[in-house]
């Protein structure tokens, strides 16, 4: 992560020889996990090759296939191997399309998030005084409104502001800034926190009698060092971002039927669970847990492996 | 704790602000009232007078003081849908919401604490690694996604077809395996009318039935979160020199357990669970949208629908008002709990 030049030689052994490598290696259940993971993320990359049918391709849906049970329910279709929506549309297919749109939202907002946090964190932590006072009362004010009322406020402010259509061109791009807004904070204090630690230490006084700039110290010689707490929290925030994806969605603030992510695939499901059709629904939210658990998971070790003190620390500090 | 009480109530009334700031900010920077109550077909003077009655050719900050005056009196217009003030309409359907808090909230303490204390007692046992592996799980799950879960396994019903029907064994288990459903997953039932305006689904044994799968399944998200939080604390207290002298006395182990450990544990808990009700509002627009609940975050969410600002902005200012009262009060409890609490800590 900190490997500052990626042409070094070096750095295919810098990898072999770590220790992230070494606990991977002696860790049964990350192992499952990250094999699950990078599995997930390659077949949602190949989608368009892998998917038995396009689900946006109006010449390959047939109304008439609609609501097919899955394989192993009698009445279903070999051609569907998780049956079809109330649009006819092919289940996994849909479920494939829908997943990439949630992974890119859950991206998206992190990238969002940990910019504009990392940024107001490190001006907090190094400048201090009354910048510092001000964005962490902020931050403190954002947190204590739960962050999903947060998405969901901002969401419904702006489609009672431009209207569902212009919500349903550019849903994307407004999900991940909604949810990358209501999330900035908790960079924000993990990354002033390490700021604050890093800040004593005496690089940074060389640093500064050498004369370099206050956003050179900021940008290249602190950050770097404050970089494994974000790269873990960053991991439990892709999850939350799906999450919160798949919730705006289904609350009718996220992607439009259209364009389904998962949550909206749910949304749309949730009409035929009383018909019995459950597989509409229940399958892509299956899809979901799994995508949001294996992340989480993936999450939880490596907290332990980049840093074993921070479980402990952040414990202690909450009380 | 008078100074510690005079500076909570200080940033709480300044956050109260910034809420009403942005409350203000909603009601006023979308779309232009005028226009939407006389027409397209208004003449240039009649929007002038009605500009002028309404006070908008006044310069910002008056029309903020206006706002804040009126909000103070609690006045935050009518609702365009309603055609009643927002706040009577959010007081009609604000105790549904509660109701449905309180219950899950409810739910959430009677099985969390037995649990967390179980699994801290015997952390090897396999009951306890399948919850804290149920707690992990519980917590990747959406609450729509419990509740649909719920929805189909106790309301609609699982008929199991998986072994053969033509046998008697297989009969048997397809029976043993499939539920009946029948619960009500839709809407609040007839709640009983109590103590003048309050409707409750407390008070009859149809409105608890009503009540359980919306608020189990509200309880699912808050669960993991508690289990594992107890267990956590609960495993530290256990190693802590206090609880070894007292098995060295000879105490009983349910004794120990249950009133010199947990206690100790309860701290977090409470400052947990006072923040966590905040969520627990947030997360009723899912349940009640998913349980049609007639709610206050379901009516929120029609208002939306209607892009009824009134009634948008009352339900902020509302939610806004709760989330700062419960913070308040956790702090306070925190406290009162802990006289350890640094005065500045929560300044910085």
């Amino acid at each position: 992560m900190s490997i500052q030049d990626p042409s070094s030689p070096t750095t295919w052994r810098r990898f072999r020889d770590s220790y992230f490598l070494y606990r991977l290696q002696r860790d049964r259940r990350a192992q499952i996990c990250m094999t699950l993971f990078v599995a997930m993320m390659a077949s949602l990359l190949l989608t368009p090759w892998l998917a038995p049918s396009n689900p946006y391709d109006l010449a390959q849906i047939s109304l008439l296939d609609s609501e097919l049970p899955p394989l192993w329910i009698a009445g279903s279709d070999p051609a569907h191997l998780l049956g079809t929506d109330a649009q006819g549309r092919d289940l996994l297919s849909t479920m494939l399309y829908g997943a990439r749109v949630s992974i890119a939202i859950g991206f998206g907002a992190v990238l969002v998030q940990s910019l504009l946090g990392t940024a107001l964190g490190l001006l907090a932590g190094y400048r201090g005084g009354v910048i510092d006072t001000l964005l962490m009362r902020m931050a403190d004010i954002q947190l204590s409104f739960s962050t999903l009322m947060m998405a969901i406020v901002i969401g419904a402010v702006v489609k009672a502001a431009f209207g569902g259509a212009f919500y349903g061109d550019y849903g994307v791009a407004i999900l991940i800034l909604i949810i990358g807004l209501s999330e900035w904070p908790q960079y924000a204090r993990t990354v002033r926190a390490s700021v604050l630690a890093e800040k004593q230490k005496e690089y940074v006084d060389a640093a500064r009698v050498l004369g370099f700039s206050n956003y050179r110290i900021m940008w290249r010689h602190i950050l770097p060092n404050a970089l494994a707490p974000i790269f873990v929290l960053s991991t439990v925030q892709i999850a939350n971002a799906i999450m919160a994806e798949a919730a705006l969605s289904f609350l009718g603030l996220g992607m439009p039927e259209t364009e389904p992510s998962l949550g909206s695939l749910i949304k749309s499901g949730f009409d035929y669970l009383q018909s019995g059709s459950w597989w509409i629904t229940l399958l892509p939210g299956l899809l979901l847990v799994a995508l949001v658990l294996v992340i989480n998971l993936l999450g939880d070790w490596l907290r332990d492996t980049l840093n074993p003190r921070l479980h402990r620390a952040r414990h202690e500090d909450s009380r | 704790m008078i100074m510690f009480l005079i500076r909570r109530l200080c940033q709480a009334l300044a956050v109260m602000f910034v809420i009403s700031v942005i409350g203000f900010a909603i009601q006023g920077g979308l779309g232009d009232p005028v226009q939407q109550m006389l027409g397209p077909t208004a003449s240039e003077a009649e929007s002038t007078t009605l500009r002028h009655s309404l006070g908008l050719d006044q310069p910002l900050w008056a029309q903020y003081l206006h706002f804040a005056g009126n909000a103070v009196r609690l006045n935050f217009g009518n609702s365009y849908f309603f055609h009643e003030p927002a706040l009577s309409v959010i007081a009609r359907y604000l105790p549904a919401t509660l109701e449905l808090v309180a219950a899950s909230a409810l739910l959430t303490l009677v099985l969390s604490v037995p649990i967390g204390v179980f699994c801290a007692i015997r952390p090897r046992s396999w009951p306890s690694k399948a919850l804290m592996g149920l707690s992990v799980l519980g917590i990747s799950v959406p609450v729509f996604l419990s509740a649909m879960v719920l929805i189909q396994l106790f309301s609609i019903g699982v008929q199991v077809t998986l072994f053969p029907a033509d046998t008697q064994w297989g009969n048997w288990l397809n029976q043993l395996l499939s539920i009946e459903g029948g619960m009500p997953a839709y809407g609040r039932g007839n709640p009983v009318h109590v103590w003048g305006v309050w409707y409750t689904n407390f008070a009859s044994l149809q409105g608890l039935v009503y009540l359980l799968l919306p608020a189990l399944s509200l309880a699912f998200v808050m669960l993991p979160l508690f289990v594992r939080l107890i267990h956590a604390e609960m495993l530290d207290v256990l190693e802590s020199d206090y609880v070894k002298y007292a098995k060295a006395r000879g105490l009983r182990p349910s004794r120990i357990y249950f009133l010199h450990a947990l206690k100790n544990t309860l701290l977090p808990v409470v400052t947990l669970g006072g923040v966590q009700i905040g969520t627990l509002v947030a997360y009723t627009l899912l349940t009640e949208t998913v349980f049609q609940w007639p709610g206050a975050g379901l009516m929120f969410l029609d208002a939306i629908e209607r892009a009824d600002m009134p009634l948008i902005v009352a339900y902020l200012m509302v939610i806004g008002l709760m989330f700062v009262v419960t913070n308040t009060l956790v702090d306070l409890v925190y406290r009162l709990l802990n006289p350890r609490v640094i005065l500045t800590r929560s300044v910085a």
